[in-house]
C-alpha cells in the first residue's frame, strides 16, 4: 500500500503541494484529469516522510497520508 | 500502514467549487477538524455569506444556513437565542462582512453575542470578478480601481479586528494567516480558542483569517502566498487584539 494517496478528482492542479514537499519529490502528472489539469503525482516514493506537509498544504483535501508502522 | 492524514467526516466529500490554490478549502478544513475535536459538530449550525463561500453549505456535514448579504451575523444571533445549546458560527468574507455588513457585525459584537464569526481577508471581491473591496491595499490595482486604489479618494484599507477590539463585549478578537503550514497551525490554534469559548458560553469570539484570493490578484497560488506575506501582512498585523479570558495562556 502506498504511503501517498490523491484523490484525482478533487485535485486541481494549483502545484502548493508540489512547491511545498521538502522533498521535493511531487511533481505534476503528464495525464489529464476529467478537470483537465495535470494533478500532483508522487516521483519517488521511497523518499516520502509523510510528513503530511502536501496534505496539509491542499486545499481541496484531496491527498491522504499513511506511514508505515513499526 | 497507518493513516496519519485524512479528510474529517464533517466536510462532505463533494468538489468544492473554488479556484485551485484557494484558502477557503483550508480555513474549511481548519474549522471542521475543530468541530470533530470539540465533539460539537452535531450540534453545530453554520450561516453562510454571499461570496464565493455561499455554497459552504454543500461542503459540510453539518447543519447551514444562508443568509442575505452581510447578514449572517444577525441570523447567527437569531439561531443562537432560539437554541443556545447550539454552536453556531458565520463564515464571511471581507466584501459581505467589512463593506454591506459593516452594522451587522458591529451590533453582533457589542451586544457579546455568544457566537464565532470567521472571517475571511483576501482585500478583493472574489465571486463578482475582483472589484475593489474595503480592506483591498492602497495602490492595488482592481477592477474598479484600475489606476491602483487611491486613498485621498477612495479611502484606506479597514482594519476590522482592530474596529471590533475596541468594543467592550467581545471576549476574543484575533488575526491570522493560511500563507504557510507554521501560520496554519496558529490558526487552527486560534479557531478552536473561539469556538472553545462559545462552547464555554464565555461570548463573541472573532477570528479573522488573511486570504489569498490567486485569481483575481493575477497570481498564481504559489506567488500569491509570498505577495500576502510581504503586502497584506504588513497593513494587517498578526496578532490577538482581545482575550478577556486568556484563553491564549491557559
Amino acid at each position: 500500500m502506498s504511503k501517498w494517496v490523491i484523490n484525482e478528482n478533487l485535485c486541481k492542479g494549483c502545484g502548493i503541494c508540489i512547491e511545498r514537499c521538502p522533498m521535493k519529490i511531487l511533481a505534476f502528472a503528464e495525464h489529464l484529469t476529467p478537470k483537465g489539469v495535470h494533478p500532483s503525482s508522487m516521483t519517488d516514493e521511497s523518499k516520502c516522510t509523510s510528513c503530511a506537509i502536501c496534505a496539509k498544504s491542499c486545499p481541496d483535501v484531496a491527498i491522504q497520508i499513511y506511514k508505515e508502522e513499526k | 500502514m497507518k493513516q496519519v492524514f485524512g479528510k474529517t467526516k464533517v466536510l462532505s466529500a463533494n468538489p468544492t467549487h473554488y479556484c485551485p490554490g484557494c484558502d477557503h478549502g483550508i480555513v474549511h478544513r481548519l474549522i471542521a477538524e475543530t468541530l470533530e475535536e470539540l465533539e460539537v459538530a452535531d450540534k453545530a449550525i453554520g450561516i453562510a455569506p454571499v461570496g464565493c463561500s455561499v455554497f459552504a453549505y454543500d461542503y459540510f456535514n453539518i447543519d447551514f444556513n444562508q443568509a442575505a448579504h452581510g447578514r449572517a451575523p444577525a441570523v447567527a444571533t437569531g439561531i443562537k437565542r432560539t437554541r443556545p445549546d447550539s454552536i453556531v458560527f458565520t463564515y464571511q468574507g471581507d466584501g459581505d462582512l467589512a463593506a454591506i455588513g459593516t452594522a451587522e457585525i458591529i451590533h453582533a459584537a457589542n451586544r457579546g453575542e455568544n457566537i464565532t464569526v470567521v472571517f475571511i481577508n483576501n482585500g478583493i471581491y472574489g465571486m463578482t470578478g475582483g472589484q475593489m473591496a474595503p480592506t483591498t491595499l492602497v495602490g492595488m490595482k482592481t477592477q474598479t480601481s484600475p489606476y491602483g486604489r487611491d486613498a485621498a479618494t477612495m479611502g484606506s484599507p479597514i482594519r476590522v479586528s482592530e474596529i471590533i477590539a475596541t468594543l467592550e463585549s467581545p471576549a476574543y478578537v484575533t488575526r491570522v494567516t493560511v500563507n504557510t503550514i507554521a501560520n496554519q497551525m496558529k490558526a487552527k490554534k486560534a479557531i478552536k480558542n473561539a469556538f472553545t469559548l462559545q462552547k464555554e458560553k464565555k461570548g463573541f469570539s472573532f477570528v479573522e483569517v488573511v486570504c489569498i484570493c490567486p485569481t483575481n490578484w493575477g497570481k498564481k497560488p504559489t506567488d500569491a502566498h509570498k505577495w500576502l506575506a510581504e503586502n497584506m501582512l504588513p497593513v494587517f498585523p498578526l496578532g490577538t487584539f482581545k482575550d478577556i479570558h486568556g484563553i491564549e495562556k491557559a
